[in-house]
């Protein structure tokens, strides 16, 4: 007797080598991931590997085997070197997905056997997913997962069917069958997989800029910005919209002026005081931008949870947002803000650099001698002069020189609202007015079909307050006096000169097609990206958890989990019973003459059996004997029992009534 | 040791190799089919972990939502895998015939009842054999057993296995038929002919019969009816066919103590031997066994009654 031994082994010693389809799907896969990444990689790493993949592949065709060494050492050394030196080092998202992509795409140079071809769709899986650390939108992870087609085809590729001829006619369903059905697991999975309070690790650093707003404005800086068509938010509103030409989302303020830039420097002691009524109360999307501001609409009255309000009323989060972040506010629209200014809050929003912007401070002297303290017709004045002075709104402003005040104010006369907030604050202060740039956005396109305000990036903006005596902080948008566009319209808008012309790309047709794009794309921010630990909690709210823990979401993925496998053990444990309706119905029949005391016999026959119960239950003893003649005939008498047959052998022994007796 | 061994042998028969022998037809339920994940799976498993971590320490839902579904499918593989055996019916066990020694032919019949099960593999004796079962049908998977006796041989355990659909997890199912099969006696290479009792006597001289054998000059006293006239005619003299009869090939009187001085081993290969080139001249024989006689016949089926015969002499 042989030992007892669990046999795991692989039995052929030696393997195969991948078939021609085999060996085609997994270039596929492999080209599906090179696809995928290619987006982020340099072009030229791109088209290299896929020279590498084509040139493999016909090698391959042409019944070629192994690639020589001399070749593929060379072709990882020159990776490497590659990548180090795009990216500087091998680490990090970018320079690992181009190192990890790279490589994968030369392991099929030696893709002969059946373990290469393993870990080469193993790690595919991974590249794959490693793709979705730079876009997770709805539309690239659709892409990447309809990747996990391929893989899997190649792994049942793999796998020796048995003689017959693979195409994609035969593979291709069962493969899509498979990800179809395993769709509720995933979903349970993902809903109930506990997520990190905190990462683990580092969360990726962007090494690219993104544009957006930031905490620093210099003119000229945002012309990126204001052409980037990508959304920033969206926001819903509970009560009615408010009116385009009123929707100023305040993200920063600043004060310090060097000359240069503008910077948010002391933005006020305290909280400061904020009155007047009504409230408008609404929910923000905020896509990731890897600041910590949090765009509030108009003067908050107090911060959204698990934010801070600043001296400046503005609105941080305690984390950067590296991923979609959901938030409520409320804002005051008929608002006083700070009707006393603090010292220091007045000398801050006072100061000026020196010797920038002399003949714009004799501009501003003029004034003050002109109105005296008159701040609003101060205001008043420098607006009409962006309005009647020949300043024109242009996104591609000509270059400013060294004083960027005095050059844009009495050279240029050109730009966008950074060099109108800019000079207008530079203006106000000059005249003695305390004033500060704020940026945000501002406008915003209302989609009547989602009834949000979708908020891009071209939305950015930039705008001055002023203090005003026995008001407070007053916004002044000294780009609206220029082009009153801007402000109604929005940023391209304005920029195309005419406003509001009807281009191509603003036809109904497109308009109604991108809203509705637009909404699912919300969708999917809300419900899958943005699903964090916090909506997780309160995803066992109906069920009469308020926070549910780490411990009850196990509990409910374990549960789930439970039920989800008793029914796939269900349907892979389910085999229909050997026999047909016709063995079935007597199956029914012998139970119930055994419940009446006749139970069959070991080898009798049905004949033998229903006489036997005829003569024990005489007043059956008709409904039998019909019954085994019908069982006879239709057992016996054709190769296959006839349906009306049989249906009369059922109904017959429905209506059979036996008494239970007690022997 | 022999208390696990025993234990298992008991609670998991189908696990280990000690599955004591079972009647044909083998039904495979799940009570046992066994189904473990294989290295690539297990390999495939941490590399989901490393994703999912990854996914969720990114916070990214999109990766993380393709961890689950690649997951999933994996874990799905497993019930695919547990199907491709569930329900499958290993049914008839043929053999052909062979001396010990050679290989023998075996056919093995594997059928399945509703569904087509791809990927079937059936290890036997170190070699693997794949076969597709069609829905409602069944394969007849052929393979050689490598023989060294006369007499029955146990059919060896059989692993039925399967690593559809991803190769993730392998399904088993051991297989030990209560069948055995028959090996006939080797043959001695070469040795005597069989004693014939006729002798020598009369071999070599040509009877009377009724085939024309040749044409000879008349003698007197030739019977006239032997007279080639035709070909006379052509000739000077009368010619006369010579019919002859081929002497008749003697029956064989095999007979197990016609051989002295002989151990048993060796009078059972050559009475193999007499009674192989017996049946395969054509020639008729009986066959005289200190247990049994089979009288004088040919034919297969008495070549293979004797062969049995003599492969399960004691």
């Amino acid at each position: 007797m042989s030992r007892f031994r669990l046999s795991l082994r692989e039995r052929p010693a030696s393997e195969p080598p991948l078939t021609p389809w085999s060996f085609d799907l997994l270039c596929l896969t492999m080209a599906f991931v090179l696809g995928v990444h290619a987006p982020h990689l340099p072009w030229w790493l791109t088209a290299g590997l896929a020279v590498v993949l084509v040139a493999r592949w016909q090698q391959r065709r042409r019944g070629g085997r192994h690639t020589p060494i001399w070749i593929k050492l060379p072709l990882i050394g020159l990776l490497l070197a590659l990548v180090i030196l795009t990216y500087g080092s091998l680490f990090g998202r970018e320079p690992g997905s181009a190192f990890a992509v790279g490589l994968l795409v030369l392991k099929l140079l030696e893709s002969d056997r059946l373990r290469d071809a393993r870990v080469g769709v193993a790690f595919a899986a991974f590249a794959l997913m490693s793709a979705l650390l730079f876009d997770q939108g709805i539309v690239a992870t659709a892409i990447v997962a309809a990747g996990v087609v391929p893989a899997m085809m190649t792994l049942r590729a793999l796998e020796t069917a048995g003689p017959r001829v693979p195409s994609w006619r035969v593979e291709l369903p069962p493969v899509l069958l498979a990800l179809l059905v395993s769709v509720p697991l995933a979903l349970f999975a993902f809903l109930f997989i506990p997520r990190l309070s905190s990462p683990l690790w580092g969360a990726p650093t962007m090494d690219r800029a993104t544009t957006g707003l930031s905490d620093r404005m210099a003119p000229g800086d945002m012309a990126e910005v204001l052409t980037d068509d990508t959304p920033a938010m969206r926001v819903t509103f509970d009560g009615p919209t408010p009116i385009a030409s009123s929707r100023y989302f305040r993200a920063f303020t600043m004060t310090r002026f060097d000359g240069q830039a503008w910077s948010p420097g002391f933005g006020g002691r305290d909280t400061g005081t904020l009155e007047g009524q009504p409230r408008i109360h609404y929910r923000v999307t905020l896509e990731p931008t890897r600041e910590r501001a949090l765009p509030l609409l108009d003067m908050p009255p107090d911060a959204p949870t698990d934010a801070m309000l600043r001296g400046d009323r503005t609105a941080v989060a305690n984390q950067r947002l590296e991923k979609t972040y959901n938030y409520e506010a409320s804002a005051v629209a008929d608002y006083r803000l700070d009707a006393a200014l603090d010292p220091l809050a007045r000398r801050a929003t006072l100061q000026l650099p020196d010797r920038v912007g002399p003949r714009a401070r004799a501009q501003a002297a003029a004034w003050v001698s002109q109105y005296g303290g008159d701040a609003l017709a101060i205001a008043r004045a420098a607006l009409a002069m962006f309005h009647d002075g020949g300043f024109r709104y242009t996104l591609a402003a000509a270059p400013l020189g060294r004083d960027r005040i005095d050059d844009f104010l009495f050279g240029t006369r050109e730009g966008y609202c950074e060099h109108y907030a800019s000079t207008f604050t530079f203006l106000m202060r000059a005249a003695g007015i305390p004033a500060r740039v704020v940026t945000g956005y501002q406008g915003g396109y209302w989609n009547s079909l989602g009834r949000y305000l979708l908020v891009r990036r071209a939305d950015a903006h930039a705008w001055t307050e002023l203090w005003i005596e026995g008001r407070g902080w007053v916004r002044f948008d000294p780009t609206g006096a220029v082009r009153p566009e801007r402000v109604t319209l929005g940023a391209a808008a304005a920029a195309a000169g005419d406003g509001g012309g009807e281009g191509l790309f603003d036809a109904a047709w497109w308009r109604s097609t991108r809203d509705r794009w637009d909404v699912v794309n919300q969708w999917w921010n809300q419900a899958v990206n943005g699903f964090d630990s916090l909506r997780q909690q309160g995803l066992l709210q109906p069920f009469g958890i308020r926070r549910a823990d780490v411990g009850d979401l196990a509990l409910v993925l374990a549960v789930g989990f439970a039920v989800l496998v008793v029914g796939a053990l269900g349907w892979a444990l389910f085999q229909r019973r050997e026999g047909d309706a016709l063995d079935a119905s007597m199956q029914r029949l012998r139970r119930k003459l055994a419940r009446a005391g006749v139970s069959r016999r070991a080898g009798e026959g049905p004949r033998h059996f229903l006489a036997r119960a005829a003569r024990a239950l005489p007043e059956h003893r008709n409904a039998l004997e019909r019954l085994s003649e019908v069982y006879l005939r239709s057992r016996y008498a054709h190769d296959k029992p006839p349906p009306e047959l049989v249906t009369e052998f059922r109904r017959g022994v429905d209506e059979l009534k036996t008494r239970r007796v007690v022997k | 040791m022999q208390r696990i061994t025993a234990w298992a042998e008991r609670r998991l028969p189908s696990l280990t190799r000690l599955r004591p022998r079972e009647p044909l037809p083998i039904q495979l339920h799940r009570r046992r089919i066994y189904i473990l994940p294989t290295g690539f799976g297990l390999a495939f498993a941490v590399l989901l972990g490393v994703m999912l971590v990854g996914a969720l320490n990114y916070a990214n839902n999109a990766a993380l939502l393709l961890t689950c579904l690649v997951g999933s499918v994996s874990a799905g593989s497993m019930l695919v895998a547990f199907r491709v055996l569930n329900g499958l019916t290993i049914g008839g066990l043929r053999a052909g015939s062979a001396r010990a020694g050679e290989t023998l032919r075996v056919f093995l019949d594997i059928g399945a009842s509703q569904r087509e099960r791809v990927a079937v593999r059936l290890d036997v004796e170190g070699r693997e054999h794949v076969v597709v079962v069609p829905a409602g049908g069944s394969v007849t998977v052929e393979f050689d057993l490598p023989t060294a006796f006369r007499g029955w041989q146990a059919v060896p355990r059989m692993r039925l296995h399967s690593r559809w659909p991803l190769g993730m997890f392998r399904v088993w199912s051991w297989l030990h038929p209560d069948r055995a099969l028959l090996v006939y006696p080797r043959a001695e290479g070469m040795g005597p002919a069989p004693f014939e009792p006729q002798g020598d006597a009369d071999r070599g001289r040509p009877r009377p019969g009724d085939e024309l054998a040749s044409l000879r000059d008349y003698r007197a006293g030739d019977p006239r009816r032997l007279i080639a006239w035709k070909p006379s005619a052509r000739h000077h003299s009368l010619l006369v066919k010579d019919m002859e009869q081929p002497a008749p090939q003697e029956d064989w009187r095999l007979d197990w103590d016609s051989m002295h001085g002989l151990d048993d081993e060796t009078r059972i290969s050559r009475l193999a031997r007499w009674v192989d080139e017996a049946h395969d001249s054509g020639r008729r024989w009986s066959l005289r066994l200190p247990d049994g006689y089979f009288d004088i016949a040919q034919g297969d089926e008495h070549y293979h009654r004797c062969m049995t015969a003599l492969a399960l002499r004691p």
